[in-house]
């Protein structure tokens, strides 16, 4: 079972999420939309992405995220690839979809700024508090973030 | 097992089991620390945001054989403005693996820690061309490798300083030279950082011999060191050419 897993599962040659095609699901699907694009560490959070069922759009696995001081830069991520796609498929807006931690904010600052020159909207997703949660358990990172990225209540 | 309470600035954390994190730090009284945080990739976990790398914290502990437990942690100073910025991120992340390279575990180090603190607090406050440079050679002083920068460091003459060579403890005239060229300007600065006059060379926009400053710092860690540093290697607040196809977008 477990080698079958490994000789059968391949990388998509898109967006490189885990498939046992040369295209993954999600690529092969003329229904979902081209033009957004979700950036993302790894396979795992495209399952998480999708859970949400909010987006309709493409992904792009990165495979991890900048971390200078475990000697992974740039040239150890598919960030060359993701040029390549943006430039071919028309893409208009990019969501940095990496984690909400150091090396994944230091990623979505470097793609930015990258990316920015290519006249692409890019997006970062908000941080804020768990749905379900109580403010007074919050850490005041989260907390503070979440208060930074308020927006005006629609009534 | 005992119980202890410290200060510590996290260096890196790694990813321990399904929810679990081991994580770095340098600490004022026991060195450098390695403990486990239980839980912290939850979201609803409360310490999780605290022990992100860079973070400046207090801690309370759990002493263990080979790892330590964290069991309580409250913020200093998460330093935002530094992780915004990819120029000091990566400033701060190269102060980040000299600390670690220079601190042993169980081996108190209030002295390293605190000029460590401060360089994040003024990095937090300016941009500070030349803080990294500083750094390294302030790091060099406090650990006995305090370069010779008022005469040669072969022949102990007064004449110009030329050369740079770490292994030779310092910079060389124009007869004894080898090494690294270096300019007056450069040469100059590494005596203001040294002899009292850091405030005013931090206050200095960067520049060709700002530039040179540093390098010449990091290349004497290296050599001191014995290693290559990781984070010297990638400079995030450019993003590379090579990165690029054609060269398009850098």
């Amino acid at each position: 079972m477990i080698v079958e897993v490994k000789e059968k599962t391949v990388l998509c040659s898109a967006c490189f999420n885990v498939t046992v095609s040369p295209l993954c699901p999600i690529c092969a699907d003329p229904r979902r939309d081209a033009t957004q694009l979700c950036v993302v560490e790894d396979p795992r959070d495209i399952v998480a992405v999708e859970r949400t069922r909010e987006f309709r759009g493409r992904y792009h696995v990165l495979g991890g995220a900048l971390s200078p001081i475990e000697g992974v830069g740039p040239e150890q991520l598919r960030v060359r690839e993701l040029l390549a796609r943006i430039e071919a498929d028309e893409v208009a807006e990019v969501i940095l979809c990496t984690n909400p931690n150091l090396e994944g904010d230091a990623t979505a600052m470097y793609l930015a700024r990258l990316l920015r020159p290519l006249g692409v909207k890019v997006t970062r997703i908000a941080s804020g508090l768990p749905v379900g949660g109580d403010l007074e358990y919050a850490d005041e990172l989260t907390l503070g973030r979440a208060l930074e990225g308020r927006r005006e209540v629609d009534a | 097992m005992a119980q202890y309470r410290d200060e510590g600035v996290v260096i890196r954390t790694i990813r321990l089991g399904e929810a679990d994190r081991i994580v770095t730090m340098v600490s004022p009284e026991h060195g450098k620390i390695r403990a486990v945080a239980k839980g912290v990739r939850k979201t609803k976990s409360r310490i999780g945001a605290r022990l992100e790398p860079l973070s400046h914290v207090s801690l309370l502990c759990w002493q263990g054989r080979e790892l330590d437990v964290v069991t309580q942690v409250e913020l200093i100073d998460a330093f935002r403005p530094v992780r915004e910025d990819l120029h000091r991120l990566g400033a701060a992340m190269t102060m980040l693996e000299i600390v670690e390279q220079f601190s042993l575990e169980h081996h108190p180090m209030p002295e390293l820690f605190t000029m460590l603190v401060r360089a994040l607090e003024t990095l937090e406050r300016t941009a500070a061309p030349m803080l990294l440079g500083a750094f390294c050679w302030k790091v060099l002083a406090l650990e006995g490798f305090a370069p010779v920068v008022d005469s040669c460091a072969r022949c102990g003459e007064d004449g110009e300083l030329v050369a740079f060579d770490a292994a030779d403890g310092g910079f060389l005239c124009r007869r004894c030279r080898r090494g690294q060229a270096v300019s007056p300007g450069a040469v100059e600065l590494v005596r203001r950082v040294l002899g009292g006059g850091l405030a005013g060379v931090l206050g200095e926009p960067a520049g060709p011999a700002a530039q040179e400053m540093e390098h010449l710092a990091t290349s004497a860690v290296e050599l001191h060191l014995d290693r290559r540093l990781r984070t010297t290697r990638h400079h995030l607040a450019e993003p590379s050419a090579s990165s690029a196809p054609g060269g398009q977008g850098a």
